[in-house]
C-alpha cells in the first residue's frame, strides 16, 4: 500500500516535470510558433510578395492534407479526395486572403476555410453531415503531412470550361508566368482587365472543381 | 495533379490585395441600400405630414433610434460573419438588446393604459400597411447585402444570412419611419419588431443557397 503511493507521487512528480518543461518552452518561442510563423507569411503574401505566397500555400497544404486525411479517413475515404480537397482549400486561401484580418490570429482563419470545405464536401458527396467530427482550430497546424497523392482533377485542363477572357487571362499570368502588361496585350483587354479576369477566373475555377466532386 | 503544381501556378503574378475591401463593400451596400429605401419611401408613400408636431418628431426620433441601432449593430457583425470563422466573434445577446429594450418600454407603456386602449395601441391604423412595407423595401437592401457577403467568404451561411435579412429590416425601417404616422411603443415593438425578425428569419433560410462558395 505505502510501495503504490510512493510509486504514484514519483510518476507524479515525473508528470509535474515534464509539464514544467512543456511550458519553460513554450515561455521561451512564444505559445504558437507555427501560428507566428504563418501569420509572418500570410501579412507579406497580403502585400504581394509571392516568394511568401508560395512558402504559405506549401506549409498550409501540408498541414492541410494530415488534417483531410484524419477526417476523412474516418469516413472511409481515401488519399486522392483528401488531395483533392487539399486543392480545393489552397485555391480558397489564395483567392479569399483578402477577407483575413490582420488584427486576428491566422489558424482559426485557415481552419474555418478547411472545415467549410470540409462539410460541403460531405454535404454533396452525401455522406451525413452528422459525421462531421468536432475540431479545434489548433488542429489544423497540429499536424504536418508532406506525402501528396495526386488529385482527381486537373485544375488547369479545367480551364477551358471558362470563358475565353479568363481562360486567356490565368493561363497568361498563373502558367506562362507573363506580368499583367503583357498579358493584357496577348489577351487584348486592359490591364485592370486581366487583373479581374484572373480573380473571377480563379473563384469561376473553384466552383467548377465544386461541382464536378459532386457527381 | 499534384498540389505543388497548383501552388506554384497561383504564386505567379500574386497582387497586394485590399484588407479593406470586406468592410467597403459592406458599408457601400449598406449606404446604398439605405439611399434605395429612403428614396422608395419619399417617392411611393411620402413623408408622414404632422412633423411640424413636437409628438410626431418624438416619436419619428424614437423609431429612428430602434431601426438605427438594429442595423448597426447588425452590420459590423456582417463585416464580421463574412469573414472565414467570423461567425464566432457575433454575440446574439448585444443584437437583441434594440428588440428587448423596445419590448420593455413597450410593456410599459401598456401597463400604464387602460386595458380598453391596448387593441388601438398595438394594431395602432396601419399594421398591415407596416407589415407589408418593410419586408418589400427590404428587398433591395438585402440583395446587396446578399452581394457583399458574396464578395468574402463566410463560413457559416445561416448566420450571414440572417445578419444579411436584419440589416435589411432594419435599414429598411429606418425608411418606413419616415413615412409611418401610428405613434405607440406597442405598434413598433411588434410590427416593426417583428417584421425585422422576419427579414432575419428569411435570410437565414436563403443564406445557405445564395451563399455558398
Amino acid at each position: 500500500m505505502l510501495g503504490a503511493n510512493a510509486e504514484f507521487r514519483s510518476n507524479f512528480q515525473a508528470g509535474r516535470n515534464r509539464i514544467d518543461r512543456v511550458n519553460e518552452y513554450q515561455h521561451k518561442t512564444g505559445p504558437f510558433p507555427i501560428e507566428e510563423e504563418l501569420k509572418a507569411l500570410m501579412l507579406a503574401s497580403q502585400d504581394g510578395d509571392a516568394d511568401a505566397h508560395q512558402r504559405l500555400l506549401k506549409r498550409l497544404s501540408r498541414h492541410l492534407r494530415a488534417y483531410y486525411k484524419g477526417k476523412l479517413i474516418r469516413v472511409g475515404r481515401g488519399a486522392t479526395e483528401a488531395e483533392d480537397l487539399v486543392q480545393e482549400a489552397v485555391l480558397a486561401i489564395h483567392i479569399q486572403r483578402h477577407t483575413y484580418n490582420p488584427e486576428e490570429p491566422l489558424t482559426p482563419w485557415v481552419h474555418a476555410i478547411a472545415r467549410y470545405k470540409l462539410i460541403d464536401f460531405l454535404r454533396r458527396t452525401r455522406a451525413s453531415v452528422a459525421d462531421v467530427p468536432i475540431d479545434e482550430a489548433n488542429e489544423i497546424t497540429a499536424h504536418d503531412d508532406h506525402l501528396s497523392a495526386e488529385s482527381s482533377f486537373d485544375v488547369l485542363k479545367l480551364l477551358n470550361r471558362l470563358p475565353e477572357k479568363m481562360q486567356c487571362a490565368i493561363q497568361a499570368v498563373k502558367i506562362d508566368g507573363l506580368s499583367v502588361a503583357e498579358a493584357a496585350r496577348r489577351c487584348g483587354i486592359s490591364e485592370s482587365g486581366v487583373k479581374v479576369s484572373v480573380h473571377r477566373g480563379l473563384k469561376a475555377l473553384a466552383r467548377v472543381i465544386a461541382q464536378r466532386t459532386g457527381t | 495533379m499534384k498540389t505543388d503544381e497548383l501552388i506554384t501556378a497561383l504564386s505567379l503574378g500574386v497582387e497586394p490585395v485590399n484588407r479593406r475591401r470586406v468592410n467597403r463593400t459592406i458599408g457601400l451596400a449598406l449606404v446604398v441600400g439605405t439611399l434605395v429605401a429612403v428614396v422608395a419611401v419619399l417617392v411611393g408613400l411620402g413623408v408622414r405630414d404632422d412633423l411640424t408636431t413636437p409628438r410626431a418628431v418624438v416619436f419619428l426620433l424614437m423609431k429612428l433610434a430602434f431601426a438605427l441601432s438594429t442595423a448597426g449593430v447588425a452590420s459590423v457583425y456582417l463585416a464580421r460573419a463574412v469573414r472565414p470563422g467570423g461567425e464566432r466573434k457575433i454575440s446574439v445577446g448585444l443584437l437583441a438588446i434594440p428588440f428587448a429594450a423596445i419590448m420593455l418600454l413597450a410593456a410599459v407603456s401598456l401597463g400604464q393604459a387602460p386595458s380598453s386602449h391596448w387593441d388601438r395601441m398595438v394594431l395602432g391604423s396601419e399594421w398591415l400597411e407596416c407589415f407589408l412595407s418593410i419586408p418589400i423595401i427590404a428587398i433591395v437592401p438585402f440583395a446587396l447585402a446578399i452581394w457583399a457577403a458574396r464578395r468574402a467568404a463566410p463560413t457559416n451561411l445561416v448566420r450571414a444570412g440572417a445578419l444579411s435579412g436584419l440589416v435589411a429590416g432594419g435599414v429598411s425601417s429606418v425608411a418606413y419611419a419616415l413615412h409611418c404616422a401610428d405613434d405607440s411603443l406597442p405598434f413598433v415593438a411588434v410590427w416593426y419588431g417583428g417584421t425585422i425578425v422576419l427579414c432575419t428569419l428569411t435570410g437565414a433560410i436563403l443564406g445557405p443557397r445564395l451563399l455558398r462558395w
